[in-house]
């Protein structure tokens, strides 16, 4: 079996990516891989999957790899898309917006969900918790008017308030 | 007052015991948590790094869980130092590779501790001996839900946690519980588990966590998916796995003891001639050994030996431990002729190991 890039070499390394249902396969020559960076198959595929391009296994692979990437760069910290591809890391907590596209499909092959479900900061819980709060009051009051009960709807009225004083912003 | 003064000697340490210790030797749970907006770690320059750990270290000094507690610049402690603190499994061998700008904080009982600077600004961990996972996620939530008060964490309402490598986004919690395997191992049933673990996405490592060998037949499993499910869900799955294996343990030693007892035995009274009469062993062998003579003492073979013993034993035949015990810097050839004459000496009491009684 040759090579996928050079198409000269006997292929030694041998990669399979699964992306949702797709499998692709893709074999590479010892130097092509070093070339490639395969040296980490796990931060290879994460770098891949985020990148959004996994390595076409037809004729358009070399070409598409010689095709220069507009590279974003992430505000905060600088951190680019070659340094997640060579890391397998990102370089700060901003990177995440700066880096989002193609980020679910990666993370959709490591993890059970892609919303957190879990421990919460209790000061953005209690936020959390009064902006609920807050709404079910205003949906109180509004049914309040419109049934004209106005006493309940006074007392409604002032509980926002107190509320809305409570947290700023 | 320096880490050795403050760590306790391996005899007290080594008295610790918990629910399952028979099978499960330690349990942790661990939390990644970083600064909002700062570079991580590992992308951070030198300088940003000690701005972080002067913002990080005094928090965490702070917190009145940590009281009182050992704490210390990584540059500020020797190799001798860091290898003590990897054998005792309070920090991980990367950690220890670190220097400047990366920190440590440990509390008096060594059941909490923090990295920081590791691969993510803050590794907290906390520790219990036996199977405690649930005790170590209380501790260790505490610890932080008092720590978020003081740091500014990085945390996405719909990613959670953000952490330098998405493998740990969302919660960053690693559970994991520290396992001796010999029966299976002699089955030749591990692979076998180490799939069907796989399978539901738990990791198997060696002693020493990730990309390290099973040395002593002692296995590490841990949770590898960290966002989508609550931390507590992630401690009920882990749980039922690791009563299975443990179940899968017990059956492994019961099945070998009946149908293939000699076999057993065997192992283990090469085990014991071998410690208690060498003159010179690597630190690899002797834990291998040891498995076994930690197996023998489970099925009752040693009367006169109490896993407590076993236990520091274990930690003392590491090549830091061991160094520890001499004034003079010891080469690897001479560290195994020590390590023999310390495994020769305290197993000269011990009588060899009979049968167990059925």
């Amino acid at each position: 079996m040759l090579c996928n890039v050079c198409k000269q070499n006997e292929a030694k390394v041998h990669l399979t990516q699964i992306i949702g249902d797709k499998m692709q396969k893709v074999d590479l020559c010892e130097e092509c891989s070093k070339e490639k960076g395969v040296g980490d198959p796990a931060s290879y595929s994460l770098a891949e999957l985020l990148l959004g391009q996994s390595l076409p296994a037809d004729e358009a692979a070399p070409e598409a790899a010689a095709v220069p990437e507009t590279e974003t760069k992430c505000p905060t910290c600088g951190y680019t898309q070659a340094d997640f591809k060579k890391a397998g890391r990102f370089g700060c907590s901003d990177c995440y917006v700066t880096f989002a596209d193609g980020l679910s499909t990666m993370l959709k092959t490591m993890h059970k969900g892609l919303r957190h479900t879990g421990k919460v900061p209790a000061a953005l819980q209690q936020a959390r918790e009064a902006v609920q709060k807050l709404k079910t009051l205003q949906k109180r009051l509004e049914k309040a008017v419109a049934e004209e009960n106005f006493e309940e709807a006074a007392q409604l009225r002032d509980e926002i308030k107190r509320l809305k004083d409570k947290a700023p912003a | 007052m320096n880490i050795h003064e403050f760590l306790v000697p391996p005899a007290v340490f080594c008295q610790r015991t918990g629910p399952q210790d028979r099978i499960v030797m330690s349990s942790r749970v661990r939390l990644a948590r970083n600064l909002r907006k700062l570079p991580f770690p590992a992308w951070a320059k030198k300088p940003d790094r000690l701005r972080l750990l002067e913002a990080i270290q005094p928090a965490v000094e702070s917190l009145p869980q940590m009281q009182p507690h050992f704490s210390a610049a990584m540059d500020d402690l020797t190799p001798f130092d860091k290898q003590i603190l990897v054998e005792r499994h309070l920090i991980s061998r990367e950690h220890a590779a670190k220097g400047a700008g990366s920190g440590f904080v440990l509390n008096r009982e060594e059941s909490l501790c923090v990295m920081i600077n590791e691969e993510d600004h803050l590794r907290i961990q906390s520790l219990r001996p036996g199977l405690q996972l649930k005790a170590c996620w209380q501790a260790i939530d505490e610890l932080d839900s008092t720590l978020e008060a003081k740091l500014d964490y990085a945390f996405s309402p719909e990613l959670g946690y953000l952490t330098a490598c998405p493998t740990n986004l969302g919660t960053g919690i690693r559970v994991s519980a520290m396992l001796h395997l010999p029966g299976l191992v002699l089955a030749e049933e591990i692979t076998r588990i180490i799939n069907a673990a796989n399978k539901l996405n738990f990791a198997v490592r060696g002693l020493y966590g990730e990309g390290t060998e099973a040395l002593g037949n002692v296995f590490q499993v841990s949770n590898q998916m960290t966002l989508g499910e609550s931390e507590p869900q992630i401690i009920e799955r882990i749980s039922k796995a690791l009563n299975q294996i443990i179940e899968e343990e017990e059956n492994a030693r019961a099945i070998l003891l009946e149908k293939k007892p000699k076999v057993v035995f065997n192992h283990i009274g090469r085990a014991y001639g071998i410690l208690a009469n060498a003159h010179t062993i690597s630190s690899k062998e002797t834990m291998n050994l040891l498995s076994l003579l930690r197996l023998g003492i489970d099925l009752g073979m040693f009367a006169s030996l109490e896993r407590s013993q076993w236990d520091e034993i274990f930690l003392l035949t590491q090549p830091a431990h061991l160094q520890k015990q001499f004034t003079e810097k010891l080469g690897a050839d001479e560290r195994d002729i020590h390590r023999a004459d310390m495994l020769r000496d305290r197993l000269r009491a011990v009588p060899r190991p009979l049968p167990p009684k059925s």
